[in-house]
């Protein structure tokens, strides 16, 4: 069957089993939005304000339900403001495929209108991409872009398709649906050492990261923990892997996390880190972190053994069937002294930070929002303070829950994130921001009004940068250079203009009210909570610092 | 210059014969701070795959990371850290020296003949020479012209290739996509 190089595309992606695809029209891609108008049973479209909202999207539709996401956009500017989003979904390995339009192939290299080398620009922060010159190349591309940003540690991958080669026809042969790959076996000579070593260790902890969710090894990580009785700690990308309520589970560990979790692994003899890469916002000083411990690390991607943290064992491989074959050796249950000395961390003051509960805080809002929502609702975040607070004070449930811009951190994600989560759960979606981070990309709400998604918006306003202004104060002798934003905006009014419910919540007593309501609107809703610009993010350990050096107090 | 030498190490890799590798590749080493001292490519006997041979330096957990990282390279098919002591290597040089009076031209050619390197361009006032070998017989020989004024000169970076049943490309397992 002879079809085009744009039909070409729309068959694979039903192939491929993509239903959704977040996008924006422009002139290169129009042959390819043509045949999305003639296949709109099969896919359906949903167009931002912005091709970066796009491209977030398609990032929060694949964290959110670990499919992979798609995303469309013009040649030229539509491309390079795919650049940030694509960057966030590389650094947090998200499979994204992004199709760009470019001009046709004669006029490449000329400088044409709304020509950018985009492969050029993208080639950093994409796991691979390409440019197709050729029609007949064009099947195999688009099918080898999906498996490359789904297999091993995935991550975005660009097709670059011109003009001409859209409207080329070639020979098209239908295949099958992708079956799942198996990932490459675990060594079994790396697994006995390991086992050995687990053996061997009278104090393990349990230090796992976003590999977990994307491998779906939530339940295998519990069980070996509970195995051999280790106590768990994650980084932020780890969060939702384990449920918050889970008894080993300390929380996060590392420059914002719980003072137990970094207290008790540096008390530890052994870190087993699954599904992590060692940030140093996870680990602060790299050497004092393994010092006195050895380390075992669990991760599909073998670049990344011995690149931050020297390691002694290491397993690479799919951390599911790494920690089944693990559950399948005769590792034991470590002895109930580390266990007390864990619960004795746990008890400690500093354990047990709170707000200040006199008035309007992060904390009580957060929880309160924790009160009306489900174990399966998505929490989606930008980045800043509130987005520590989110990490710190809300109780994941379920995996795939929390969507956050973990290693790039990028401002402004949420809002795109946001709705690619609510439209890949069809679930009720929050959205924690801020003033700084909303402003970025507010015109998203758009967005969600246009396709009346049941977004709740809790923008937490202190009429600053919060986390830049933190700093500040910590370091900087209260120079607060240009992160006092004293912006006008009526935030309950502007989503109104929107199309969107607006609330604010200014009182400590209004909290219930007014989440009740915001919880009850069909469709979106902003809910304005002013909150006090010194608000800290505690505890904190500086950068390059130890549990030696955490701060908790203001 | 003594822990230069001992930190240099050598890198033969089998990549796809398609535009942008060479510029994935030294983008990869750009952005992870690995610096590049050589490098040369050209495509084999088979015209889908070129073969780059890279001299760096670097500890070993430099080495170790930049194998780790190429090999993540959709491109790249394989990539080996070759054994200097089981490797053939050889690197080509073009120097040209300006020459204006007898003496210094009889010396030279003297040196081109020890050398065993060859004249391939001669003119009044210059002569061109080409030399092949590894690279410290290479810069020996560029320290011997320089007093005479050498007007310019291009190396080729080296290239390497194991010895005897050491084949590249037998090793290349890397699964198809």
């Amino acid at each position: 069957m002879k079809l085009t190089g744009a039909q070409i595309v729309i068959e694979i992606l039903c192939e491929q089993g993509v239903d959704t695809v977040f996008g924006y029209p422009g002139g290169t891609v129009l042959n390819i939005y043509d045949e999305l108008y003639k296949s709109s049973g099969r896919i359906k479209h949903y167009i931002t304000c912005h091709e970066q909202g796009a491209a977030h999207a398609a990032d929060g539709y694949a964290r959110s339900t670990g499919k992979t996401g798609v995303v469309f956009a013009t040649s030229g500017p539509g491309a390079t403001n795919l650049v940030t989003g694509l960057a966030t979904a590389y650094l947090d390995s998200t499979p994204v495929v992004a199709i760009t339009g470019n001009v046709a192939c004669p006029p490449i290299g000329r400088d044409s209108f709304q020509e950018v080398d985009i492969c050029g620009v993208t080639m950093p922060i994409t796991k691979h991409n390409y440019i197709v010159k050729d029609v007949t190349r064009l099947a195999h591309v688009v099918r080898e872009a999906f498996r490359i940003a789904r297999r091993g540690r995935p991550g975005p991958v660009l097709i670059d398709i011109p003009k001409d080669v859209q409207v080329a026809e070639c020979e098209f042969e239908p295949a099958a649906a992708p079956v799942a790959k198996e990932e490459k076996e675990v060594d079994s000579t790396s697994l006995k050492k390991a086992v050995k070593l687990i053996k061997d260790a009278k104090k393990p902890f349990i230090y796992f990261g976003g590999g977990v969710v994307i491998s779906d090894a939530s339940k295998e990580l519990i069980r070996f923990a509970e195995k051999i009785g280790a106590p768990m700690g994650s980084s932020m990308m780890g969060l939702s892997a384990v449920p918050n309520k889970h008894p080993l589970f300390l929380g996060m560990t590392g420059m914002h996390g719980r003072f137990a979790a970094s207290k008790v692994l540096s008390e530890s003899d052994l870190i087993i880190a699954v599904g992590t890469r060692f940030s140093d916002r996870a680990t602060g000083n790299k050497l004092q972190f393994s010092k006195n411990r050895r380390v075992l690390h669990i991760d599909i991607d073998p670049a990344e053994i011995g690149k931050n943290i020297p390691v002694y064992v290491s397993l690479v491989g799919d951390v599911k069937q790494a920690l089944n074959l693990l559950l399948a050796s005769d590792i034991k249950h470590t002895a109930q002294s580390w266990h007390d000395e864990g619960e004795a961390i746990k008890n400690m003051p500093d354990s047990h930070l709170t707000m200040d509960m006199s008035r309007l805080n992060p904390q009580a809002v957060i929880e309160a929002v924790r009160k009306r929502t489900a174990d399966d609702t998505v929490v989606a975040t930008d980045v800043g303070q509130h987005q520590m607070w989110a990490a710190q004070y809300y109780h994941f449930g379920n995996p795939r829950t929390f969507v956050t811009s973990g290693g790039l951190g990028t401002m402004g994600f949420g809002m795109g994130a946001a709705i690619g989560a609510c439209v890949g759960t069809g679930k009720r979606t929050v959205l924690f921001t801020s003033d700084g981070s909303f402003h970025m990309n507010m015109n998203e709400l758009a967005t969600a009004v246009t396709n009346n998604l049941p977004l709740v918006v809790i923008l937490l306003d202190n009429n600053a940068l919060g986390m830049v202004r933190q700093w500040q104060t910590m370091f900087f002798d209260n120079r607060y250079s240009h992160t006092t934003l004293s912006r006008q905006t009526n935030y309950a009014k502007l989503a109104e203009a929107f199309g969107a419910a607006g609330l604010c919540l200014t009182d400590k007593k209004d909290i219930d009210a007014i989440l009740d309501k915001a919880f009850e609107v069909d469709g979106p809703v902003l809910v304005h909570v002013k909150i006090d610009s010194d608000e800290m993010v505690l505890p904190m350990i500086p950068p390059g610092g130890t549990i030696n050096d955490i701060i908790t107090k203001n | 210059m003594e822990k230069e030498k001992k930190d240099r190490f050598l890198l033969s890799m089998l990549v796809n014969n398609e535009a942008g590798v060479l510029t994935r590749i030294s983008g990869l080493f750009a952005r992870r701070g690995f610096n590049i001292a050589s490098l040369s490519v050209g495509e084999t006997e088979n015209p889908d795959i070129s073969r780059m041979t890279i001299m760096a330096t670097g500890d070993d957990y430099f080495k170790e990371q930049v194998v780790l990282q190429l090999e993540k390279l959709q491109d790249v098919r394989i990539v080996e850290l070759m054994d200097m002591d089981d490797t053939v290597m050889r690197e080509l040089l073009l120097v040209k020296v300006r020459v204006d009076d007898q003496t210094s031209r009889s010396q030279i050619l003297e040196a081109v003949s020890i050398f065993r390197a060859k004249v391939i361009d001669l003119t009044p006032v210059s002569l061109t020479v080409e030399i092949t070998g590894e690279t410290v017989k290479l810069s020996a020989f560029i320290e011997y012209l320089a007093p005479y004024g050498i007007s310019e000169l291009c190396r080729t970076g080296v290239t390497a290739i194991g010895r005897g049943n050491n084949i590249l490309s037998k090793k290349y397992n890397k699964e198809e996509n």
